[in-house]
């Protein structure tokens, strides 16, 4: 009976295992599905609701690159990534794109051997602490105990700062978001260090929100964006634009309420036009078909549509535009054009 | 002298016995108070059972059961220390099947009711031989059931097994005995290898009897860590009996190569493992092979159950009496033959209640999955955490996890000895 | 006419290989190690390959760089420019730590609940049960991260003990001090210490020169042998040592006059004395813990993460060593407790005189396997942030240099041997307690 199951599950393996093809835009096609490692969760970048249906800002960078490939925002297979699994989850196939909050750094792309395609964050690393602490800016956290999470650039970040200021600091490290909220807000650490969005996204979700503030001092330049592996280019190029493409559209005023009206026929703006496909042949060059903006503008709205829905000020996390906004409004969101 | 008697001529009537030795009293003066210091241990346990008590009621005792969110159930204790349990009513789905599609959750009830049924007969020796038809049969139908898909799959791969058998019956009236050994193993492996997938695509397309497929990362919550538990013992049980003979084995090599297997697995920790799962195994395989992950999980904790399933079954040979292995060598039974009739039948009844307690174990190491991110009960409570509405919420979410793995395991463990108790007669 | 024919010559055929018992183990075994060999080619050429592919290079050169991160439990000098081997180092140091330390009190707590299970005492033993049950059947990581939870919320923070009228305050005459950051104990002090000597040091690396209270600095040499603790040791040991050799002088003359002389006043002295002067001589006081700052500070600093966890895997395994120590027990037939009871021995000393030393035989092996298991769930300690080995090299250097061959690898390689050694010692034991059939 034993041997059976051995077996059994054998050739399930087997049936399971597919041999990749030459390049992934097709091998995505004729797989119907986008494999995209998310985070396991964090408050308004991904996380699962109670039907198992992914949401957040890096979900919504997915369902555009799903859109604009496979003609369907929910074609997409959800991998949870931890801080330790999501590089070899990507190094190995098992994932397509990585849209987890990752920081782009020399080392993961160079020595990783990773594409970082864009940014579709701007983050730094701040620090969060109880008001009563009396404390006020960074500098004068000397001896305190810090929460951080493992795995990341921040316990790096955080070892240069305090070793470059001279200070003395009590790391405790921890593995996932939710814990770390728990020891931090419990007064088991006096700070609590991550991506600074992220702390906003966290203090949103205290009791006591307006007894938390966040310390002006941002240690670290994070920008954040999804990544794929080296040596697929015209892969890596479908996620590079698709990202552009949602960043341009909000320049260009191409939201998801007009999109569909705008790519109906040629308008006034040739850019515009080039980008929604009724223009030129932009959507073939990559290999998709000549409306994947308009999909992947649909999806889920243009860039500054799925920050306002998804962490925006309007939603509890409540996070400012601030680095983020337009480059036409003093942020540092700038795509190339579409030409 | 007048006729006085000093011993009592007649019985005189039975005194009851004092009040402090009968009855409750009686009961609890010699089960609690029986001398100074139980007197005070057991005060002292009164006092602890008491305070967990007093402790912990009220708090169960919480009219959260509709709250939507953290904050809701804040407002409906207002103030007052309380459970939320709207967490459990509105996650208990999702802890129980993780993110299996709703509308398809019979397939994973009908599943384990049925590996109950497939289990039966090998646990309860007083239920009817035949049932062991379908204990075989099981192996087939719960990938399917589980993972949906063509039926012809499942179909397909039984059949190797039927090949195999025919194959070996008809060569060894035509060729012999080692010729049918050989072909057995190697034709069902040709099937496997080569015919099997082209068979069953071209049934399917005649006859498309099919299941809507589930990716194996909707699987989930307990769901998630019973099917690894069982597939893995399932599995191991073949793996671990080969390895055990091996480790009895008087040929050197075999007998190091067991040893080593088996000791490394048993050295290292299964969270290293599950990091090999995690991050390596992808490395070892030939290039372009994708195991999923729970594949890949699957496959470590059926390596790491395996080694310890040789040492049960290690354990049952050696407590055989040794006139077994004599008899069956003078019956002039050969090696696999003494196995299979006489060894093993025996020795694999007596290491059943080790069986259970290694499935018990490994059951309960499925959790640490939730270490590389996959969602089994304890991952999806810190998803579940990660949640607006939930954000904060510990205690439920960890006592109810913890209550269903008692369960579980409690009954387990209970039967294990069940059996235990039912060997032991057996064999005075 | 030949009534008898020798014996054919026999021949080598081929099928002998297999039919003949001679040959046939031969034939097995060749196969079976080249069955392996292959499939052990067969992983390694994989390897190669998709490391090949994937652009990476392979080599334990990455151990000697700076690990970058900071590691907060560390028994030996350890900074954030120390290299990746040396934070592994720590975290080992770490891990055995919190092993021998759960062992311990797993062991007595074990030994305890098992004795108390078979206590007539109904509610006791009921209890026990209860404890024995409710740990066994839930799983140890769940039990580590609850134990974390309760100490993170129900402990005051050490925010609580400051101001005038603090919401807690420090236990035991003020010189502990239990926080939901950890516990603060006193730590010893010696005014007049010998002070430290460091091993395998360059003597001309600045480090090690001489600073002005005669002190070197902390990171001179590998590691820095503390002389005071030395000396105690030392002197602590002797103490026991001739203990040992009075008692035994006690039991010859007993043997030989069938008297005992009254001893435990000079045992107790001959061990106490000599280490009270020489503790007196060093200037021995205890530090108290203060709330300076953020934390308190001074004293030893017991973290939430080590009790958590050392916590969660005594009191799991304890319940395991309590049904064995239960059964080894129940072993003893009860024909030894009777024999002891008409001896005249009390119920305590036929326990820890007639039956334990007996059921210790049985007890032993499956203790052995608990100690192994309670070290390899101690790598579980990632899931409260106790950095053990799995949480350096398995975990942060892991993750930040991409070298995960060689992590897991050396990761497997040192459990092993910490798993091998632990059997080893335990085996020797076991030989030595083991009944000597005659």
């Amino acid at each position: 009976m034993n041997k059976t199951v051995f077996v059994g599950v054998l050739a399930l393996a087997g049936m399971s295992a597919s041999v990749a093809a030459a390049g992934l835009l097709d091998e995505v096609k004729t797989r119907g599905k986008l494999n995209c490692g998310v985070n396991a969760g964090l408050v308004g970048f991904a996380a699962p609701d109670a039907n198992g249906e992914w949401g957040g800002f890096d979900v919504a960078v997915c369902r555009a690159i799903a859109a604009a490939v496979l003609d369907d925002p929910n074609a997409i297979e959800f991998v949870p990534t931890t801080a330790k699994t999501r590089f070899t989850a990507l190094a190995s196939g098992e994932i397509d794109v990585l849209a987890r909050n990752t920081t782009w750094t020399f080392t993961r792309d160079v020595d990783l051997k990773f594409e970082f395609t864009g940014v579709n964050y701007y983050d730094g690393q701040g620090f969060i602490v109880r008001k009563d602490l009396g404390v006020s800016s960074a500098k004068e956290l000397d001896g305190a105990t810090i929460c951080i999470q493992t795995g990341t650039t921040t316990e790096l970040n955080l070892a240069d700062f305090f070793r470059i200021n001279n200070m003395d600091y009590d790391p405790v490290p921890i593995e996932t978001e939710a814990e770390a909220q728990q020891q931090y807000l419990a007064g088991a650490c006096d700070s609590y260090t991550t991506d600074a969005s992220a702390l906003a996204a966290n203090r949103a979700t205290f009791e006591d929100s307006a007894n938390h503030i966040i310390l002006p001092e941002i240690i670290s330049k994070e920008p954040l964006g999804p990544l794929v592996r080296h040596g697929d280019n015209e892969w890596g190029d479908v996620v590079r634009w698709t990202l552009n493409a949602l960043i341009a559209a909000e320049e260009l005023g191409v939201t998801s309420a007009n999109v569909a009206e705008l790519a109906s026929a040629p308008g006034s703006n040739p850019e515009i036009n080039r980008l929604l496909g009724t223009e030129g042949t932009l959507g073939e060059m990559l290999g998709l078909q000549p409306d994947w903006a308009v999909k992947a503008i649909s999806a889920g709205g243009n860039y500054g549509e799925i920050f306002e829905k998804n962490i925006g000020e309007a939603t509890p996390i409540g996070l400012a535009r601030g680095l983020n906004a337009q480059w036409t409004s003093g942020g540092l969101m700038y795509a190339p054009p579409f030409r | 002298m007048a006729n006085v008697h000093y011993v009592r001529g007649a019985m005189i009537e039975q005194l009851e016995p004092p009040a402090a030795s009968s009855g409750a009293a009686g009961w609890v003066r010699q089960n609690l108070f029986s001398s100074p210091l139980n007197a005070i241990l057991s005060v002292l346990s009164l006092a602890l059972v008491y305070s967990v008590i007093a402790a912990l009621i009220p708090w169960l005792i919480s009219p959260t059961w509709q709250a939507s969110s953290l904050s809701e159930c804040r407002e409906i204790l207002e103030g007052a220390s309380g459970a939320c349990w709207g967490v459990i009513r509105e996650r208990w789905l999702q802890l129980l099947f993780g993110f299996y599609p709703s509308e398809l959750y019979w397939r994973v009830v009908l599943d384990f009711l049925l590996l109950i049924v497939a289990v039966a007969p090998v646990l309860f020796t007083g239920l009817p031989r035949k049932m062991l038809i379908f204990s075989a049969l099981y192996p087939f139908l719960m990938p399917w059931l589980l993972w949906g898909g063509t039926v012809w799959g499942p179909v397909v791969a039984a059949l190797g097994f039927g090949l195999g058998y025919l194959a070996h019956k008809l060569a060894k009236a035509a060729l012999g005995g080692l010729a049918a050994m050989i072909l057995a193993v190697l034709v069902p492996v040709i099937w496997w290898l080569f015919l099997a997938g082209p068979v069953s695509e071209a049934v399917a397309s005649v006859l498309p009897l099919a299941l809507e497929p589930v990716e194996s990362r909707n699987f989930g919550g307990f769901m998630l860590s019973i099917t690894i538990g069982v597939v893995a013992i399932a599995i191991s049980l073949p793996i671990g009996i080969v390895l055990a003979l091996g480790r009895q084995s008087n040929l050197f090599i075999v007998r190091s190569l067991s040893v080593g297997f088996i000791e490394f697995i048993r050295g290292v920790p299964l969270i290293t493992l599950l990091f090999v799962a995690s991050t390596l195994l992808n490395i070892f395989m030939p290039p372009g092979t994708d195991f999923d992950i729970i594949l890949r999980v699957i496959i470590m904790v059926t390596l790491f159950a395996s080694a310890y399933m040789a040492e049960v079954v290690r354990g049952g040979l050696a407590a055989l009496p040794k006139g077994q292995y004599e008899a069956a060598d003078a019956l002039g039974l050969d090696f696999w033959l003494a196995q299979r009739l006489i060894i093993m039948p025996q020795a694999l009844k007596i290491s059943i209640p080790g069986i259970v307690s290694t499935f018990i174990g490994v059951f309960k190491d499925t959790t640490l999955v939730s270490i590389i991110g996959l969602l089994d009960p304890i991952g999806l409570s810190n998803s579940i955490r990660a949640d607006q509405s939930w954000n904060g919420i510990v205690w439920e979410l960890y006592g109810f996890i913890a209550l269903m793995f008692f369960i579980f395991c409690f009954s387990m463990s209970r039967y294990s000895m069940f059996l235990e108790r039912k060997l032991r007669t057996g064999h005075r | 006419m030949a009534t008898l024919t020798d014996p054919r010559k026999e021949s080598f055929r081929l099928g002998m290989l297999i039919y003949d018992t001679r040959y046939r183990s031969l034939t097995i075994q060749i196969i079976a190690l080249f069955g392996f060999m292959v499939f052990a080619a067969w992983l390694i050429n994989n390897t190669i390959y998709n490391l090949a592919a994937q652009g990476k290079s392979t080599g334990f050169g990455f151990l000697s760089d700076p690990a970058g991160y900071d590691i907060n439990q560390r028994l030996l000098d350890y900074s954030s420019q120390s290299t990746h081997l040396r934070a592994a180092f720590i975290g080992l140091l770490n891990t055995l730590l919190v092993a021998a330390m759960g062992c311990i009190t797993a062991t007595v707590i074990g030994l305890f609940v098992g004795v108390l299970r078979l206590s007539n005492n109904w509610l006791v033993a009921k209890l026990m049960t209860v404890y024995v049950e409710m740990f066994r059947n839930v799983p140890v990581l769940l039990w580590i991260v609850f134990t974390m939870a309760i100490l993170i919320e129900t402990l005051p923070a050490p925010k609580d003990f400051r101001g005038d009228d603090p919401a807690a305050s420090m236990v035991l005459f003020d010189t502990v001090a239990i926080t939901n950051r950890g516990v603060y104990i006193p730590e010893p002090l010696f005014s007049r210490g010998l002070g430290d000597f460091p091993v395998m040091a360059d003597r001309t690396s600045p480090a090690c020169e001489v600073g002005e209270i005669g002190e070197i600095g902390d990171a001179c040499g590998r590691f820095q042998v503390s002389l005071d603790l030395l000396a105690v040791l030392l002197v602590f040991g002797a103490g026991l040592y001739a203990s040992n050799r009075i008692a035994h002088r006690a039991e010859r003359i007993q043997n030989e006059t069938g008297d005992r002389p009254t001893t435990w006043y000079l045992r107790l002295g001959v061990i106490i004395l000599p280490t009270l002067a020489l503790l007196i001589a060093l200037g021995f006081h205890l530090g108290r813990p203060e709330l300076k700052g953020f934390n308190f500070q001074d004293g030893v600093y017991l973290r939430n993460s080590l009790i958590a966890l050392w916590l969660a895997l005594s009191l799991y395994t304890a319940a395991f060593i309590a049904e064995i120590v239960r059964a080894g027990i129940l072993a003893i037939s009860s024909g030894q407790t009777e024999a002891a009871a008409a001896l005249g021995l009390r119920s305590g000393r036929i326990m820890s005189l007639v039956i334990l030393p007996q059921a210790l035989r049985v007890i032993i092996p499956p203790l052995i396997s608990q100690y192994l298991n309670l070290t390899k769930n101690s790598s579980l300690a990632i899931a409260v942030g106790y950095m053990d080995i799995t949480g350096t090299l398995g975990g942060i250097t892991m993750n930040q240099t991409g070298r995960e061959l060689e992590c897991v690898l050396l990761l497997m390689l040192v459990y092993l041997l910490i798993s091998l050694s632990i059997s080893a010692v335990m085996n020797w034991y076991n030989q030595r307690v083991k009944l000597v059939e005659r």
